[in-house]
């Protein structure tokens, strides 16, 4: 069985590298619908791809982070990705494909996905 | 309906996380020669008046204001009752709420488990203000994770730092497998 005793040697080589978080101000939110509808429509691996996603590529300043129902049940998974000075955009009927291509295309890039948002 | 147990479960924890819980604890037991899987989700939120309460099950009563139904609980209870099994919600106002739910194991239309590594990976990541405890059991062998423990140890390393979230689904994925031995829930 795994044990905690990994945990500490993690602590240990991680506890000189946490810095401040930026918590406001410049960072990018990435909010993913959870509420029944969208878990039932497949958002967890989205949510995943996301976050995933962003860790490998090493996207700066992207916080990931989910919601309840957002009102939109018939568009689950929705993802709604919101940069600082720039207006909301709204992902609809989102897949763990589509979410790498947000993140390469929108994140990294700034250019929104207009096929994927909503009509 | 959902296509797996571990989603109904990430649902009625979402359930919780609305709630204001600061401690949840999900425990999961199989027995396989009593035939049945006991699932039971339970929160220190700020729970249901009676009226509330009394409702909760009705598909069409719900607290948020963007629909008007609330499907949750009705799929948790119908997913187990399928299988001839049974479904408990008692909630405390200000104290709490807890769901069980039970499965005929063997039962045809007993929905898999699922990924819960997922699920319980997810919950744990996305709040790190909330505590989970989180008991895995089939037959004898089982496993627990207790957040609290790991805080313990991270001290001030939180759980969404790409090793430490690493570990939790390596940890959450090995003792699954160590308990399951060969058993598919």
């Amino acid at each position: 069985m795994k044990s905690l005793a990994e945990l500490k040697a993690i602590r240990d080589k991680m506890q000189g590298q946490v810095g401040l978080r930026d918590e406001e101000g410049d960072v990018t939110r990435v909010v993913v619908g959870m509420a029944t509808c969208g878990i039932a429509a497949g958002a967890r691996p989205v949510l995943t791809a996301f976050s995933d996603g962003v860790q490998e590529k090493n996207v700066k300043n992207v916080m990931v982070t989910q919601t309840g129902c957002i009102g939109l049940c018939m568009y689950e998974p929705v993802v709604e990705v919101m940069v600082p000075g720039n207006e909301k955009v709204t992902y609809v009927k989102m897949t763990p494909e589509k979410a790498m291509e947000v993140i390469d295309k929108h994140l990294i890039r700034g250019t929104v996905v207009s096929e994927y948002t909503i009509k | 309906m959902m296509t797996e147990l571990s989603l109904n479960i990430l649902d009625v924890a979402q359930n919780s996380i609305k709630a204001n819980a600061t401690l949840i604890t999900i425990g999961i037991f199989a027995d396989t020669n009593k035939d049945r899987l006991d699932i039971t989700i339970e929160d220190n939120g700020s729970g249901m008046n009676k009226e509330q309460l009394s409702q909760v099950e009705d598909p069409f009563f719900t607290t948020r204001t963007t629909r008007k139904v609330g499907l949750g609980i009705s799929f948790f209870k119908l997913a187990a009752e399928n299988t001839g099994g049974g479904f408990f919600i008692d909630s405390t106002e200000g104290k709490g709420t807890i769901v069980k739910a039970n499965f005929i194991l063997s039962h045809i239309d007993r929905m898999p488990l699922g990924d819960i590594t997922a699920t319980m990976h997810t919950l744990i990541i996305y709040n790190m203000n909330i505590d989970f405890i989180y008991r895995y059991q089939v037959d004898e062998r089982e496993f627990t994770l207790d957040t609290r423990e790991l805080r313990e140890i991270l001290e001030n390393v939180p759980f969404d730092v790409p090793e430490v979230s690493t570990y939790i689904k390596e940890y959450l994925m090995e003792n699954k497998e160590d308990v399951d031995q060969k058993v598919i829930l």
